[in-house]
């Protein structure tokens, strides 16, 4: 089954290892996500004023890509895969909005002239909730290096849960990151604060707000005996994995890596560790998979 | 902040205040009857000066002051308080349309160039993007 996906800026660099440990795991299990041909910055955040008509053009037009990957035939379905919970959350808002408004959606396919007009037909998912179609027991099934004995504590932040008509699960209570990383064999911590958020876009000058976030939410996994915090957002990965602004606010406080899903998914698929991309991880996780994986 | 002495005095130009907000959130502030689920979903508060259903009483009586707080630059947008709120009321799109009666007056919240170059070298592209668009005019 071949799926449009788009990657997102993030995923090309300071994320390549979500990325390629993505597709990798994607391989394993029989699903091949097509990079559309052409794709542009979402914008990010989705814009919430209701007169700021210019800011939904860029995920728009990524919607009208896909419309058009599919309608030649580049791929199977026109349901487009997403990694980044950030791009996720922007353009499945963009579609339902121009879906429910039908003026606003004329205003925009009249605007950007340039590009065949909008047809809805679009989906945006994300990539846990393809994992989550294809079932727990084929993901089972896939498993060459069972992830017995590494405890890992889910993470989710906010977007690929708020609000609530975007939400890939509960958004009060997850478990799709859980169930999948018990079918990898590991053994998961739950944290009360997996749904609250790291500090998003405070992460590049408001060291202060992200640190006291961070702690709140790494303490929660390192008390609670995690290895690992797992998530699925590069600006997360970004806030939680800067640990020096929290060790100066909290000298006591005790690093914990912080990895993608994905990183652990392809590992358990069999995927060398030496190819995912754990070196670019902020703190470096090797260690204690190496301990507790090849004891 | 507002005197509360003086608050149930609504003027013509309260009233405007209001309507600017009303429309460009979209929302219908007057939904919100102060049960105070926001604020006590926010996970930023203490950064805060006012809480969130501060802000959402205040624009209800139109205080224009309230686009003086730092709250709205605490504000993260990461919608727990709308997805919390027993009214449905979208208190991220007040907090992003009181952002912008601020920003659209040509004012910065946000200095780039007083970002360390190391900083912008390893910060993702998603963090520069969200900050300039959030912070930036």
């Amino acid at each position: 089954m071949r799926f449009p996906y788009y990657p997102g800026c993030t995923l090309k660099s300071s994320a390549v290892n979500f990325e390629k440990t993505a597709l990798a795991s994607a391989e394993a299990l029989g699903v091949e996500l097509v990079e559309l041909p052409r794709w542009n910055c979402c914008g990010a955040v989705y814009s919430l004023t209701s007169d700021d008509l210019i800011h939904h053009t860029a995920p728009l037009r990524v919607l009208i890509r896909c419309q058009e990957a599919y309608k030649g035939g580049l791929v199977d379905e026109p349901r487009l895969v997403t990694l980044c919970a950030m791009c996720y959350n922007t353009l499945r808002r963009e579609n339902a909005a121009v879906r429910e408004d039908s003026e606003r959606l004329r205003k925009l396919n009249e605007f950007m002239d340039k590009e065949e007009n909008y047809e809805c037909g679009v989906e945006v998912v994300h990539f846990l909730t393809i994992l989550r179609n294809l079932g727990l027991r084929k993901i089972s099934e896939c498993v060459r290096q069972p992830l017995d004995g590494l405890r890992v504590a889910p993470y989710y932040g906010c977007l690929l849960l708020r609000p609530r008509e975007v939400s890939v699960d509960d958004p009060e209570n997850p478990t799709i990151m859980e169930d999948i990383l018990e079918a990898l064999g590991a053994e998961v911590v739950d944290i009360p604060y997996k749904a609250k958020c790291c500090g998003a876009y405070h992460g590049l000058v408001g060291d202060e707000v992200v640190a006291e976030l961070s702690y709140r939410i790494l303490r929660q996994a390192s008390e609670r005996g995690a290895d690992v915090v797992v998530l699925a957002c590069p600006l997360c990965e970004f806030n939680l994995g800067r640990q020096e602004v929290v060790r100066r606010r909290y000298r006591n406080f005790k690093p914990i890596p912080v990895v993608y899903f994905t990183q652990l998914m392809a590992l358990a698929f069999g995927l060398p560790m030496e190819e995912c991309g754990f070196e670019m991880n902020r703190i470096d996780p090797r260690p204690v998979l190496e301990k507790k994986l090849y004891r | 902040m507002a005197s509360y002495d003086t608050v149930l005095r609504i003027t013509e130009e309260n009233m405007r205040f209001y309507e600017k907000v009303r429309k460009l959130s979209g929302e219908n502030l007057n939904l919100c009857f102060q049960c105070g689920a926001c604020s006590s979903s926010c996970p930023l508060t203490f950064e805060m000066d006012l809480l969130p259903s501060t802000v959402i009483r205040l624009v209800q009586l139109g205080r224009e002051e309230v686009l003086n707080c730092k709250t709205i630059w605490v504000c993260s947008t990461c919608f727990n308080c709308t997805v919390r709120c027993p009214r449905g009321l979208d208190v991220a799109k007040v907090m992003e349309a009181l952002r912008q009666l601020v920003l659209r007056r040509g004012v910065d919240r946000m200095n780039l160039s007083a970002i360390p170059d190391d900083r912008l070298r390893e910060a993702p592209q998603i963090a520069l993007v969200s900050s300039l668009r959030k912070f930036t005019s």
